[in-house]
């Protein structure tokens, strides 16, 4: 249906100041975009600083004051089986979690976008990359950490590295198709045209128009990752006693769940809220990238 | 406004219209703002009569053809009058337009490749149409698919009944969809862009099967087209639309031996003979774009475009008013219609 | 139709070979004598010698594969380094928990996740739209393992409602089986739903905008025919499709439920074996996992070309 004539220019998605500017003025009237880039900001800047404002040390002991519940003298989220502080170590745990998120999702990139990139430009290599990611899909992470696990020890680069394994397939995915609709624009056609070498124009004209996808693909990566380095670490697969963890934290609640059943609940809340809070953004950064942007 | 009316009453005189549209203005509301996209549109359509529109991408007259039916989206505004053999359609309760939709006013759409359900039976899709307006039973609807089918031209009906949409070709998913229009018998057909997605020579067996049909069954058909062959081809009458408002109407016959809006004169400039096909005669390029409104200016909207404007044009909206010979009905919306016939073709020298 | 078939089967096919040798070569990755590692407890040279010789460790690498891929084709992997039973006795009792639980879960998935999707992307601006897609957001973000405590602690331990562990297998009494799995089988199935939601929400978007949708509504259609006729009836291809991709998830899902409730299926298994260094059993586990993805997509590919005329009968004139 022809409602509007929008100018072509809109239509074409034109890369550039003017489109940064767009994607940046949307995201800025969007409430809950404002909101869970605040969060994030707050999250980053205590984690980052955690080592030196969190209250507590995280590995002192404290056998006099154990199973404390919040709002005990001192300690305003409790102690836990050994006393320790539990606002520190949610602090520290929270950093782990953003750690391991962005260990995995940088590796996932490292990987995948170079692969995304070959498989969507160079038809000879579609097809052995697409088995490659048929066979790391027919691995899932849990069952890939349980491996890496077996053969190398249970760690918190292990955890990083079979999360981000897992993550592979998915940036492929969108690199690939996106380097296949921008294969076909004029621009890269031209420059193709003009004898540019394959590694210039992907380097030049199509990785720099990838990145908006790119960059959802990353910001839903990591609240995937955060709730991954839960689940290794519950499992005792990820970051190892005592380092301080959330997923741990849940494993110790569940074990004296009859002493201190409140220990359940601030970890997963907090990892919640930390994975929450990026996929809210991330749902507003892609609606803001959108060009036909009516989505909301 | 006073001559529009009078001109409309004029224009009536070739019979009882079975559809009538009065003043409609349509307006959406968008991110950006309100965006004007009709203004003040009247039409009328006489029983079995052809009725043409024509304009560029984005003059409204799709949005015209969907708002008969009451098929714009909830964030259109719709003023005006829009009546069925009498019946007021505007502001109707939407199970009342159910009725209507599909049995009183049918449509054909641009892309029959994605206007049909891939996934189900033509027949099924056909069927449908008549299980839910005439209530017929599974299998009646099916053997009535089949006639409808071979009516429309296309060959082994029986076989093609089963088919899905992407085993037919562009030609045969068109008549598919002609033949889910007419499946009822519909007063008035409404063909957007029926043609455009097609090859030339399918055009013209597209065409012939909507002339046969008004004949048959003396089916009202409004069809739109930026393409003035078809129009040459098919109409009876012709509505030049520009910016959301009708700037020219006219028999085709008159329309065509002279234009009186610059616009319309624009777009004929190289344009074909009425009633010889010419093929993919298409608009010719009038320097400028169709403007966006966000409100209808009290002005001439094609001033800018146009060779003829003068102040006159960007002060006030020139009305729809009668022009040439009263008995041809022929109305533009012009300050300063095109003086004399266009130039003397070879036929017109004595 | 058959070349479409034909081709996945091949990829397929290929898919597990690869995998397979993965799974093979990860043992022999193993850091020193893969023969050290299989022994478990008893490490006398004798019996070193006798897995050497019963694993066929003492001949060239592609023969040992060989060897692998035909005892694995017997269903016979290797018995337990702790218990000494064999592997493939383990997964018969324990595979039948995991695939009720997981059936149960896509079952409960389905059914939330493609009612809310279609609500959301039905009444649009409304309420109940901004509650679905906040329920989904959330349902994408919790921790389900964490869900799972939660319900066991103020849920079964604080109501008896249900119960907080164990298990009762189907045959010996369905009504009690019930019992155990629901609660499991919902905490599991949500994080699921938000992910079939999101989809079908979008599907459906996709779907309402189409010009064949236009032409249902122009056809004089009631709202409910055409959103489930014309609209989802093509936006549940989308979303099978989404059901097989997911199903890694669902795995790895399925084995921390399974911990949290202490279902005796395949993840408690598995959870087990890692911390025992019970390395045939983790072998057995990863080419188990690696095949049943396989041949399951592969199997929603087949389910596709059957809801989806345009792949089933590719190939006819158009």
């Amino acid at each position: 249906m022809t409602v509007l004539t929008v100018p072509p220019a809109d239509v074409a998605g034109t890369p550039g100041i003017s489109r940064r500017s767009r994607v940046l003025r949307r995201l800025r009237r969007n409430p809950l975009a404002v909101v869970s880039f605040v969060v994030l900001a707050l999250v980053a800047v205590a984690a980052l600083l955690s080592p030196w404002i969190a209250p507590y040390s995280v590995d002192q002991p404290d056998f006099a004051h154990t199973f404390g519940p919040p709002g005990t003298p001192g300690h305003v989220l409790g102690t836990d089986d050994l006393g320790r502080d539990v606002l520190s170590r949610i602090m520290l745990g929270a950093r782990a979690s953003l750690q391991v998120a962005l260990l995995a999702v940088a590796t996932s990139l490292v990987v995948g976008v170079p692969l995304g990139l070959a498989a969507g430009y160079f038809r000879a290599w579609d097809a052995v990359i697409s088995r490659f990611t048929d066979l790391l899909l027919a691995f899932p992470f849990l069952i890939m950490a349980v491996g890496l696990a077996a053969i190398r020890g249970a760690s918190l680069a292990n955890a990083a590295v079979a999360i981000g394994i897992a993550q592979i397939p998915g940036v492929i995915r969108v690199v690939r198709s996106d380097t296949l609709r921008l294969k076909s624009l004029d621009f890269v056609a031209a420059a193709v045209v003009d004898g540019a070498s394959d590694l210039w124009v992907l380097s030049r004209h199509v990785l720099p128009n990838a990145t908006s996808v790119i960059l959802v693909q990353a910001t839903v990566a990591i609240p995937a990752a955060i709730l991954g380095e839960a689940v290794l670490s519950f499992l005792g697969l990820g970051i190892q006693p005592p380092a301080p963890s959330l997923g741990t934290m849940l494993a110790t609640a569940q074990q004296f769940a009859a002493r201190a059943p409140w220990a359940a609940v601030l970890p997963g809340l907090v990892i919640m809220g930390l994975a929450l809070a990026f996929n809210v953004f991330g749902d507003a950064l892609r609606d803001a990238l959108d060009p036909k942007g009516d989505r909301r | 406004m006073t001559t529009v009316e009078r001109a409309d009453t004029a224009s009536s005189a070739v019979g009882t219209p079975v559809l009538a549209v009065r003043d409609l203005s349509v307006s959406f509301t968008t991110e950006g703002g309100t965006v004007s996209a009709v203004d003040r549109v009247s039409l009328e359509l006489a029983p079995g009569e052809i009725v043409g529109m024509v304009g560029e991408s984005g003059c409204g007259k799709s949005v015209t053809a969907m708002s008969i039916a009451g098929l714009l989206p909830d964030s259109a505004r719709i003023s005006g009058s829009v009546r069925l053999e009498g019946t007021e359609l505007v502001g109707t309760r939407e199970p009342v337009l159910r009725r209507v939709r599909g049995k009183e006013i049918a449509y054909i759409f641009q892309e029959p490749m994605t206007s049909l359900n891939p996934v189900l039976t033509v027949g099924r899709q056909i069927g449908e149409v008549l299980r839910v307006h005439e209530r017929m039973s599974r299998r009646a609807a099916r053997a009535r698919a089949v006639e409808l089918l071979s009516l429309v031209g296309i060959p082994s009906a029986g076989k093609r009944v089963d088919n899905y949409p992407h085993q037919l070709s562009g030609g045969m998913r068109q008549r598919v969809m002609i033949a889910m229009a007419v499946a009822c018998g519909p007063k008035v057909l409404v063909a957007d862009e029926p043609t455009t997605a097609l090859d030339v020579t399918v055009q013209a067996g597209i065409l012939q099967v909507l002339r046969d049909l008004r004949d048959r069954l003396g089916t009202a058909i409004l069809i739109i087209t930026h393409d003035l062959g078809v129009i040459a081809d098919i109409a009876d009458r012709v509505v030049v639309m520009y910016a959301g408002r009708v700037v020219e109407r006219a028999p085709v016959t008159d329309l065509f031996a002279h234009p009186h809006h610059r616009y319309t004169a624009g777009l004929l400039s190289a344009s074909p003979t009425p009633g010889v096909h010419a093929g993919t005669q298409r608009l010719q390029e009038i320097p400028g774009l169709v403007p966006v409104l966000s409100t209808q200016p009290d002005a001439c909207t094609f001033a800018d475009r146009c060779p003829a404007a003068d102040a006159t044009c960007r002060e006030s909206a020139p009305p729809l008013a009668a022009v040439g010979a009263a008995v041809t009905h022929h109305l533009a919306a012009c300050w300063h219609p095109c003086p004399a016939p266009r130039t003397e073709s070879p036929e017109a020298t004595p | 139709m058959a070349r479409y078939l034909l081709t996945r089967a091949w990829h397929s096919a290929l898919t597990l070979l690869l995998s397979t040798v993965v799974v093979f070569l990860g043992v022999r990755a193993l850091p020193g004598d893969p023969a050290l590692a299989l022994a478990g407890e008893d490490r006398s040279p004798e019996a070193l010698e006798a897995i050497r010789h019963h694993y066929g460790l003492d001949q060239p690498l592609p023969l040992q594969f060989a060897q692998y891929v035909e005892r694995v084709a017997q269903g016979d992997f290797g018995e337990s380094i702790r218990t000494g039973v064999p592997v493939s006795s383990m997964l018969t009792t324990a595979l039948p928990v995991t695939v009720e639980l997981a059936l149960l879960a896509i079952l409960i998935a389905a059914a939330l996740g493609v009612g809310a999707g279609v609500l959301a992307a039905v009444r649009r601006g409304h309420p109940a739209e901004w509650l679905a897609n906040g329920l989904a957001l959330v349902g994408l973000s919790v921790p389900h393992f964490w869900l799972g405590l939660l319900a066991i602690l103020y849920l079964s331990v604080a109501t008896g409602l249900f119960p907080a562990s164990g298990f009762v297998p189907l045959l010996e009494d369905p009504v009690d089986n019930l019992h155990h799995i629901v609660l499991p089988a919902v905490i599991l199935g949500t994080g699921l739903a938000a992910i079939i939601m999101r989809q079908t929400r979008s599907a459906m978007l996709d779907s309402l905008s189409s010009d064949h949708v236009r032409t249902a509504k122009a056809k004089g259609l009631r709202p409910r025919a055409v959103i489930t006729r014309h609209a989802l009836r093509n936006s549940l291809i989308v979303v099978v499709t989404i059901v097989g991709l997911q199903l890694g998830g669902l795995i790895s899902g399925a084995v921390v439920t399974e911990q949290i409730f202490g279902l005796p299926g395949f993840g408690k298994m598995t959870i087990d074996a890692v911390f025992q260094r019970d390395y045939p059993v983790i072998q057995a586990v990863v080419l188990l996992t690696a095949t049943a993805y396989i041949v399951i997509n592969l199997l929603v590919d087949l389910l596709y070309s059957v809801i989806d005329p345009r792949i089933r009968v590719t190939g006819d004139p158009a």
